[in-house]
Parts: C-alpha cells; sequence; structure tokens
C-alpha cells in the first residue's frame, strides 16, 4: 500500500507524482548522523503522507528524531555530519527534495514549503529591521518592485496580526516580544504563500496565554491560505487541540500513526499508552494519584538494540520483540484488528504470540 | 481509599493535607509585605530612579508537610520571590519568618544554621552541578559546610541519599556528564535533602525534562515528602504539573499574588479573570474537549511601567473604572483570596 505502482515507476525527477489531494509524500526516509566513528540513526525509515490542508503532529519526547525529521525534509540537516540516506520526500508540484542540490533546495525553502523554528529570540537576525526580513524572504523569490513588496510586508504583519503593521515595519526584533517575534516568524514563514509549513515547538518557548494565542493564529491562517502543516511538539494538550493526525515517534522510527481521536481512546503502543498515562492530572477528591512512569531511557541511537526498539522499556515484553523488529502495520490481532490505525507492535501484529 | 470531606469545608487558609493532626501548629515560613525592587541604570554612569518591582508586597504562609505552589508567566516575579526565601536574594522590604525567626535581617554568619533547615533545588539538571565534582563530593558538599559528621559517616550519608532518589551506590564516582537529564534532578534531589530541611524551594524542577522522565520526578518528590514530613514551595509555569503536586496554589501577576487556594478550589472555581484565562490557555489533552478560550489580548505589561490600578486591566474583559484607577486588596473568605474588584467582593477585606 506505502508503494504504490506509480511511484515505484517513477524517477526522482518527475515533478509530479502525488494525488491532487496530497500535498507530501515522505517514504521510507532515513537521516543519520555520522559522529567520530558512530553513526547516530536519528531518523530511520519513516513514511508518512499530508494532504491539502491538513494538520499532521509528530509527537515524541527529546532525541526520538522529530526535529531530524523536518531538518531532512528542509534540507537543512547539520552540516558535514547530517545526511539523508535513503528514502524519498516528495511535495506536490516539485518532486523528491531529497534529491535537490543545496542550491535547489534554496529557490524550494520559502516559496513551497516553509519552517518555523521553537526560538523566535535566536531564529531573527537582530541587527535587520523585521520589515526587511519579511521583505527578503518575498524578494528572494519574486521579482517585484520594492513598494510592492513592502505592501505585501505590511499585509503580512496584519494577518499574522501584529498591531500598528506600518509602525511595526521598521521594529527590531528587540523591541517585540517572544509571542511578536513568533507573530514575524510565521509571517516570514507564509510570505510566499507555501503549499505546507513545517513548525518545530512552534510554542514551547512561549507562556501559555500566548501560545493559545500562537496556536489560535496558525489555525485560522491554515483555513486561510489552505497550507498544510506539520506540526512537532513534545506536548500532547497541544496534539489534542491541533491535530487531524498524529504520529507517535519513538527512537527514529514512528511507532503509532492514527487520527487524533483514536490516538487519545484507543492508545495501542505501550510506549504511546504510557506517554498518556504519564501526563499529570488532578487528584480526585484530595487523594494523591501516583503518577504513571515509563521506566528507563531512550535507547542510545548509534547502538540500536535488535528487535523492538521500545523493548527494554515495555511492559508487555515477551520472546519476539528482542529477536525481530515490527512492522508499522494494522492491528490483526485484538479487539481492534482491522482498524485503520497503524503500530509498530506484536501485541498487535503477531497471531503466535 | 479514605474518603475525605470536601476541600471547601475547610475553613482556615493554610489547610491541606496535614490540617487535621497539624491544625494547632504555627505555620513553618511566613513571609509578610515582602518587596525586591530592582534599580535600572538611566544613562552610563548614574544611578536610576526607575525601578524595577519584581517583587512588590508579597504575603504568604507555608504550613509543615505542606506543598504550596507557585504559579505565573515569565517574568512575573516567581522565581525571585522563591530565591528570597532561601535568601540567596535579599528582600528590599518585609519580613521571613521561618520556624518563629524572622531570618530578613540576619547577616550571612547568623544565617547559616538557617540554610541547613531551607534547600532549594533548580530548574537547569545541566547548570546546577559542578561538572568537575563527582556525584560523591557533589552531596557531600552541604554535608563538609555544616560540618556533619567525619568523611566516613558523610560517605555512608551520600550512599543512602543515592538510595533513597534512585540511583545506584556506584554513581558515587561518576560525573554528571555521564548522566541523563532526569538522573541529575534526582542528583540535585539528594543535595538538597542531605541535611535533613524542613522547606525545599524547588524552582521549575521538571521543566527541563520530558513527560515520561517528568512523572518519575514528580513521583519522588511526593514520595520523599511522604517519607520525612518536608515542605514543598513549588514554583512552576506548568499549571498541570502544579495542579498535581499542590495543596494550595498562589498564582502570581507582575510581582503580586492575584489569587491564592486550595489547589482543587482554585482550578474548580477561579475567580480571578486572570487565573480563568490562564487555567482555559492549557491544552487538554483531550480530542474530544472543546476548547473554551479566554483569549487575552496583548502580553505581560513591561514591569518597570506598570499599569496604574489594577496591574491586570489593560487584558482583563471585565475591567470597569475602578480597576483602572485603584489597586484591589486581596478579599478573602474561606482561605480564598482573590485580587479583584468585580470578582473579589463579597468575600471581606484581608
Amino acid at each position: 500500500m506505502i508503494l504504490g505502482p506509480k511511484m515505484n515507476s517513477a524517477s526522482p525527477a518527475t515533478p509530479v507524482l502525488l494525488s491532487d489531494e496530497d500535498v507530501l509524500q515522505v517514504e521510507d526516509l532515513k537521516a543519520h548522523l555520522h559522529v567520530g566513528n558512530a553513526v547516530v540513526r536519528a531518523v530511520d525509515g519513516v513514511s508518512f503522507t499530508i494532504s491539502r490542508g491538513e494538520t499532521l503532529c509528530i509527537v515524541g519526547e527529546s532525541g526520538c528524531g522529530k526535529s531530524m525529521t523536518a531538518l531532512a525534509i528542509m534540507g537543512l540537516l547539520p552540516k558535514p555530519a547530517g545526511r539523508i540516506v535513503g528514502g524519498r520526500v516528495m511535495l506536490q508540484g516539485v518532486g523528491d527534495l531529497a534529491q535537490r542540490t543545496p542550491r535547489q533546495m534554496r529557490e524550494i525553502r520559502g516559496q513551497s514549503v516553509s519552517m518555523v523554528f521553537q526560538e523566535p529570540m535566536t531564529s531573527l537576525n537582530p541587527v535587520f529591521r523585521i520589515g526587511w526580513q519579511i521583505e527578503e524572504a518575498i524578494r528572494v523569490h519574486e521579482r517585484i518592485p520594492q513598494a510592492q513588496a513592502r505592501e505585501r510586508v505590511i499585509a503580512m504583519l496584519d494577518l499574522v496580526g501584529i498591531p500598528s503593521p506600518h509602525e511595526r515595519y521598521k521594529a527590531y526584533p528587540h523591541q517585540l516580544s517572544g509571542g511578536m517575534r513568533q507573530r514575524v516568524m510565521i509571517a516570514i514563514a507564509l510570505a510566499c504563500r507555501p503549499k505546507l509549513m513545517l513548525a518545530d515547538e512552534p510554542t514551547t518557548a512561549l507562556d501559555v496565554t500566548i501560545q493559545a494565542q500562537i496556536l489560535r493564529l496558525m489555525n485560522r491562517l491554515k483555513a486561510e491560505t489552505g497550507a498544510s502543516l506539520l506540526l512537532i511538539t513534545h506536548d500532547l494538550g497541544v496534539v489534542a487541540r491541533m491535530a487531524k493526525r498524529v504520529c507517535v515517534m519513538y527512537a527514529g522510527v514512528i511507532v503509532e500513526e492514527a487520527d487524533v481521536g483514536a490516538i487519545f481512546a484507543t492508545p495501542l503502543h505501550p510506549y504511546t499508552q504510557g506517554l498518556l498515562d504519564s501526563i499529570p492530572s488532578a487528584r480526585a477528591g484530595g487523594e494523591r494519584r501516583r503518577l504513571h512512569t515509563v521506566p528507563g531511557l531512550v535507547p542510545n541511537l548509534a547502538k540500536l538494540p535488535q528487535g523492538c526498539r521500545f523493548a527494554d522499556r515495555c511492559p508487555h515484553v515477551y520472546g519476539r520483540c528482542r529477536e525481530e523488529e515490527p512492522p508499522l502495520s494494522q492491528p490483526t490481532v485484538g479487539p481492534l484488528a482491522g482498524s485503520a490505525q497503524k503500530v509498530r507492535c506484536w501485541l498487535h501484529l503477531d497471531h503466535r504470540q | 481509599m479514605i474518603s475525605k470531606p470536601p476541600v471547601s469545608a475547610e475553613a482556615s487558609p493554610d489547610s491541606g493535607r496535614h490540617a487535621d493532626n497539624e491544625a494547632s501548629q504555627e505555620p513553618l515560613l511566613i513571609a509578610t509585605d515582602l518587596r525586591r525592587y530592582f534599580s535600572l541604570p538611566d544613562g552610563l554612569f548614574r544611578k536610576s530612579s526607575r525601578k524595577v518591582k519584581a517583587v512588590d508586597g508579597v504575603n504568604l504562609t507555608i504550613g509543615a508537610g505542606e506543598t504550596l505552589g507557585l504559579v505565573g508567566e515569565s517574568g512575573c516575579g516567581k522565581s525571585t520571590l522563591g530565591r528570597m526565601l532561601v535568601r540567596l536574594d535579599e528582600p528590599t522590604a518585609g519580613d521571613v519568618i521561618f520556624e518563629g525567626q524572622n531570618i530578613s535581617m540576619l547577616s550571612e554568619g547568623e544565617l547559616k544554621p538557617v540554610r541547613r533547615r531551607i534547600q532549594m533545588v533548580f530548574q537547569n539538571p545541566f547548570s546546577s552541578l559542578n561538572p568537575r565534582k563527582t556525584i560523591g563530593e557533589t552531596i557531600c558538599e552541604p554535608l563538609i559546610v555544616h560540618g556533619v559528621g567525619d568523611a566516613r559517616s558523610r560517605q555512608a550519608r551520600a550512599m543512602e541519599l543515592l538510595d533513597i532518589v534512585g540511583l545506584r551506590r556506584e554513581h558515587y564516582n561518576r560525573y554528571p556528564h555521564q548522566f541523563s537529564g532526569g538522573q541529575r534532578q534526582r542528583i540535585g534531589i539528594a543535595r538538597a535533602f542531605a541535611l535533613e530541611p524542613k522547606l525545599i524551594v524547588c524552582d521549575e524542577p521538571v521543566s527541563a525534562l520530558d513527560v515520561s522522565i517528568q512523572s518519575q520526578i514528580l513521583n519522588l518528590i511526593e514520595d520523599l515528602q511522604r517519607a520525612f514530613g518536608v515542605s514543598y514551595l513549588f514554583i512552576s509555569h506548568d499549571l498541570r504539573v502544579v495542579e498535581h503536586v499542590s495543596d494550595r496554589v498562589a498564582v502570581m501577576y507582575l510581582g503580586r499574588i492575584v489569587e491564592e487556594a486550595p489547589t482543587a478550589i482554585l482550578y474548580r472555581s477561579p475567580r480571578h479573570p486572570y487565573t480563568q484565562a490562564l487555567l482555559a490557555a492549557v491544552p487538554v489533552p483531550d480530542p474530544s474537549v472543546e476548547q473554551t478560550d479566554i483569549v487575552l489580548e496583548g502580553g505581560v505589561p513591561n514591569p518597570i511601567d506598570p499599569p496604574q490600578g489594577c496591574h491586570f486591566h489593560p487584558r482583563c474583559p471585565l475591567a470597569v473604572d475602578r480597576c483602572r484607577i485603584e489597586m484591589p486588596p486581596l478579599f478573602e473568605s474561606n482561605g480564598h483570596k482573590v485580587r479583584c474588584w468585580i470578582n473579589g467582593p463579597g468575600m471581606h477585606e484581608a
């Protein structure tokens, strides 16, 4: 199902390969980091599809490869350690991003796909006015007169909810609060109306009332521009609020993929269950409930164990888990057999257990 | 499970879980009208008259064995308040009475015995441990500073602490870089417990950790309280974490406490518009919940030049003329304190 016939026959140079509904199709993407003599398998065979106007969330803990997946898509892996070693990143109307040269990627970034980073403090250039920085994003891709570009910038500032955009056009980043800076970053990302925006923990550095404003803004802009959103976060509250579909990542692979309702209602993978149970909640009637914990630590991505990557921390581990890595697949055993939810766990796939 | 009476029936402001057996006791710590002003340089050489009122007239009490949660957004003064309670920062004015003794005026020398009784756990487990000291040395250091025991008994105590916080004894001779964030936070907690303190100020102790690790540390913090009867001031911006660990919660905004109540009451029926907006803004990890946003416009005002009247009025959906002129006092009824002209009255003035 993942490898349709049209995908197999296509050469990397052919521009359009996806169905009209799909904006991005990532297929068995592998991005490794070469550190000294070790190879860190940061992204180790990740596949997912984002359709038009959809929000897909990738959720996972630090070091699970979620940010590296985004950087690999954008062609921004750390140099020289990082490198895409396999798989394809098919973008609607563009083709396989994994095959593009850095120069070609520079043309594509901002135009067809753009990214918002976690730290609004460090991702803006402190010595340039914010208006100029948004204008730059437009003028890299389009040859338009300065006056016209400036008009578009002011319209963008207005669109992302920055008050008095004419005056703020001339502001420097240090004159804005964290929330306002993140709005500027979003304005830059959307300046050329890309089909897809990637956002890596866009609200993690912000206070909760400001986070609510930014999440609301992203939802509104998505509805207005029709862009798709790949949102990367560790916060399951943000996932519940924003996502249509969710991929849970662990140690470089997707361990569960489902609609947002199913992830929260019927999590299948023991890791997903552990994550959901770990969220602190109120005490019932003043009694303290001990929090559920996931014992142990994330495995070293340079020395992955044989079999399932979660086996050492899993409460349900059995023989096959330590021998063979399960595929990401629809469950074939248990009460949810045949549902559209996909899980990488033998408990739901193995008839012989 | 023992069913407890509903919290709303409890009368005293510092009634926590220990209210039943310790109701007659003095609170462990009482802070009155605590202030901390930072003056700003005006030009290159002149000292200015402009001041940031980081903490501006805060009263709080912490009972024995109680956890007081302190929440607020960045820059509200919650960390400065915590640092003043352990005297890492000198209060500009106000008193801190700890175990019946006023510690706000003590000299460094006089303070030393008090420091045994109040310890701190910091946010960043990477920068709060000395990278050149072994874990054993780090945990023994407070014992050496306070001249507790000899080398051998200190080592035995450190080993015991490693057991208590869930580390292994062979970790004694290792260095911080060999540990993960969660393990480092366990080391910081072992250090804080070394002198058997009565009060521990925890400043964002789990904010740098992943959810699954965060829950391990929260469980540890609660287990240690149950075992040793220590009190906590638990400072955090994460409302879910604070709800989980605290008996009472105080909400800060621009240097002042705007609401304070037993945890269940504060989360179930918040009265201050800021608390209401803060709680509504926390994303609920359940997609079937339709979240009703009270969206606050704008950000926190500049603390150098806070708005006149109620500091919250420029963002408040309920603000009336009086809020723009006059700072509301902290109204109180049944241990629920609210600094608001609209939702406060009906209670009597604190």
